[in-house]
C-alpha cells in the first residue's frame, strides 16, 4: 500500500464515519454539520483521483451551498435543537438489513468484477479547469446547455412554490 | 492505486444513504441521505474516469452535471418541504399520508375535485356533486 492509497483509505474512513453519524445522530442540526464533513472528505477523495476541478466544485456547491440550504430548511421547519427521539427498533433493524443487503450486492459485484484493476494515476491527465473546460465545451456542450435550461426551470419552480397562496384577487 | 478502494468506499457510502432514507422520518434528513447516495455515485464516476484515462473526461463531466442537478433538486425539494410545513405544520414523513388510503387523515369533502386552492367550489360545478 503506497502513500496515495493510505491517504485515500484514511479519507474514505473519515467520509464513512461522518456519513454514519449523518444517518444516526439524534441531534439533527449536527447531522447537517456532519454532512459537510462527509462531503469535504469526498472532495478530498476526488482530489486524489486527479479530479482537481471537481474537488473545488464539490466544496463550493455542496459544502458551501447545499449544506447551508439544508441548515436554513432545518431552521425554517423549526427542527428541535436538542436530541430527538430515535426511530423504533424494528424500523432500525429492517433498514439496517436492507442497507446491508444493498451494500453486500454492490461490494460483491465491484470486487468480483474489478477487484484486481489498478488506476494508473501517474499516466492520467489531471482534470483541472483547462482539461474539463475543453471537454465540456467541445464534446458536452449540448447537455451543458440543456442543464442551464433545467437550472432556470428549477429556479422558477422554487420561486413559484415559495411565493405562497394567491390572495382573494387571484394575484 | 487499486480501483477497489474507491469502489468499496462508494458502495459503503451508498448503503449508508439507503439506511438513512429508510430510517429517518424528517423530510430534510431524508434529502440529506439522498445526497450521500449521489456522492457515492459521483465517487464511482470519478474513479472509473481515472481508471479509463478517458480523453473526453466523460466521468468527471457527468459528475459535474450530477452536482448541478443535485443542487437544483435540493433547492426544489427544500421549497416543497417548506411549503408542506407551512400548510401542515410538520415535516415528518409518517404524518404526511394524504395519498395513503389507510392513513387516518381529515376526510376530504365529497366535491374536493372541484375546489380551487382556497377551498371554494368552482362556479358551475355545484350540481356535479
Amino acid at each position: 500500500m503506497n502513500g496515495v492509497e493510505l491517504a485515500f483509505v484514511l479519507l474514505g474512513a473519515v467520509a464513512l464515519g461522518s456519513g454514519f453519524l449523518v444517518v444516526t445522530t439524534t441531534r439533527i442540526v449536527h447531522a447537517a454539520l456532519w454532512l459537510a464533513v462527509c462531503l469535504g472528505a469526498v472532495a478530498a477523495c476526488f482530489l486524489l483521483l486527479t479530479a482537481e476541478l471537481l474537488a473545488w466544485v464539490q466544496v463550493l456547491i455542496y459544502v458551501g451551498a447545499v449544506v447551508v440550504l439544508v441548515l436554513f430548511a432545518l431552521m425554517l421547519t423549526r427542527a428541535p435543537i436538542g436530541p430527538a427521539p430515535g426511530a423504533p427498533r424494528r424500523r432500525v433493524l429492517l433498514a439496517a438489513g436492507v442497507a446491508a443487503a444493498t451494500g453486500a450486492v454492490l461490494l460483491l459485484t465491484a470486487l468480483a468484477g474489478l477487484g484486481d484493476e489498478v488506476i494508473d494515476l501517474e499516466g492520467a491527465e489531471v482534470g483541472g479547469a483547462e482539461a474539463i473546460g475543453s471537454a465540456l465545451f467541445r464534446a458536452w456542450v449540448l447537455p451543458f446547455e440543456a442543464l442551464s435550461v433545467l437550472l432556470l426551470a428549477a429556479l422558477v419552480g422554487a420561486i413559484v412554490l415559495s411565493r405562497g397562496r394567491p390572495d382573494e384577487d387571484g394575484r | 492505486m487499486r480501483l477497489a478502494f474507491p469502489l468499496v468506499v462508494s458502495a459503503l457510502l451508498f448503503s449508508l444513504g439507503v439506511f438513512g432514507v429508510l430510517v429517518r422520518r424528517n423530510a430534510v434528513l431524508v434529502l440529506m441521505s439522498v445526497e450521500l447516495m449521489l456522492n457515492a455515485a459521483n465517487l464511482n464516476l470519478v474513479a472509473f474516469d481515472a481508471w479509463w484515462s478517458d480523453a473526453l473526461h466523460s466521468g468527471q463531466v457527468l459528475t459535474l452535471f450530477v452536482i448541478t442537478i443535485a443542487a437544483a433538486e435540493v433547492g426544489l425539494g427544500l421549497a416543497i418541504v417548506l411549503l408542506v410545513f407551512r400548510n401542515r405544520g410538520t415535516s415528518d414523513l409518517d404524518d404526511l399520508g394524504l395519498l395513503d388510503e389507510s392513513a387516518e387523515q381529515e376526510a376530504l369533502p365529497d366535491d374536493w375535485l372541484d375546489m380551487d386552492g382556497a377551498g371554494r367550489v368552482a362556479p358551475g360545478r355545484e350540481a356535479a356533486s
